[in-house]
């Protein structure tokens, strides 16, 4: 069994990873590249990425960091790889309670996926080109946090719940997050202009939406190749 | 004389509610914590090296 979860995740993400690396290189990275020439002005000297918020702190210049080029691409791949591993781990660990009894279903785990960590979370906080302004990190990330594991609980409740009272539940769950808001900036501001910015929500959204359709279908394709029961003890 | 007894093997090798269980949220927690770990770390070389993955994912950065 766990032998079937790491499989399915282990090629699930490699396979993930590659498209969704593969899209970002096409759309997503030209964009932030872009959006990095309005942050870096050639005549001033430090400048990365200043925050709008209350502790705005400079980047610690020892930390190292990518080249532009291959070697950010390559880094950029790794974290691909790191994060749709992770997220493959988590589906393939929810398919040993709720196997997929067809491939296809895995389009509706990836769908379930992409509402859970894009469009939940996108809702408050929208995807951010660099040198957008933006409340304090510690607080996005964990509103950030909250509206995936909210989200996931409401959209679990309202596809498995057994009576309308749990589906009502459901959405009553999935609603709190939005209630409470987001952590906003104080003042709004960006860098890139709005048409770059506008252009970068699309790319990002619709790099996202492929991205889990892929996983969800990879993995539910996988899972039920791995069948344990086919070589019965 | 030969009795058909081999219908119970299937049922016998699948795996019990709570071993399937205690594998799904060990998956999803170790699924987390790597997530976590190139999406959310605020160790400034892992931020640097992912980037642009936190920034497509739409993960909070900066």
């Amino acid at each position: 069994m766990i032998k079937r979860i790491a499989q399915t995740a282990g090629f699930t993400g490699l396979l993930a990873a590659l498209l969704l690396t593969l899209l970002q290189s096409l759309w997503v990275a030209p964009l932030i590249l872009q959006a990095e020439t309005y942050e870096k002005p050639p005549a001033t000297t430090e400048v990365t990425h200043e925050h709008a918020g209350a502790a705005a702190h400079p980047h610690d210049a020892e930390a190292w960091e990518p080249e532009d080029g291959w070697q950010r691409v390559l880094s950029t791949t790794g974290g691909n790889l790191v994060v749709a591993v992770g997220f493959a781990l988590m589906l393939a660990g929810l398919y040993t309670l709720r196997a997929p009894t067809r491939t296809v279903q895995g389009l509706l785990w990836g769908l379930a996926g992409y509402a859970t960590f894009v469009l939940a979370p996108t809702l408050g906080l929208p995807p951010e080109l660099p040198g957008t302004a933006a409340a304090d990190l510690t607080l996005r990330q964990s509103w950030w946090i909250g509206t995936a594991a909210s989200t996931a609980a409401g959209i679990a409740l309202i596809v498995f719940g057994r009576n309308w009272l749990l589906k009502v539940l459901g959405v009553a769950i999935l609603a709190v997050p939005h209630v409470i808001g987001a952590p906003q900036p104080q003042v709004h501001s960006m860098l890139a202009p709005e048409a770059l910015e506008t252009q970068f929500k699309i790319a990002s959204q619709l790099t996202n939406v492929a991205f889990w359709l892929a996983l969800g279908l990879i993995s539910a394709w996988l899972f039920r190749r791995h069948r344990d029961d086919r070589y019965p003890a | 004389m030969s009795i058909t007894t081999s219908t119970s093997h299937s049922a016998s090798s699948t795996a019990t509610l709570s071993q399937r269980l205690s594998a799904a949220i060990g998956a999803s927690i170790l699924g987390a914590c790597l997530v976590y770990f190139a999406g959310f770390s605020h160790i400034e070389a892992v931020h640097n090296a992912a980037h642009d993955t936190r920034h497509s994912a739409a993960f909070p950065c900066h």
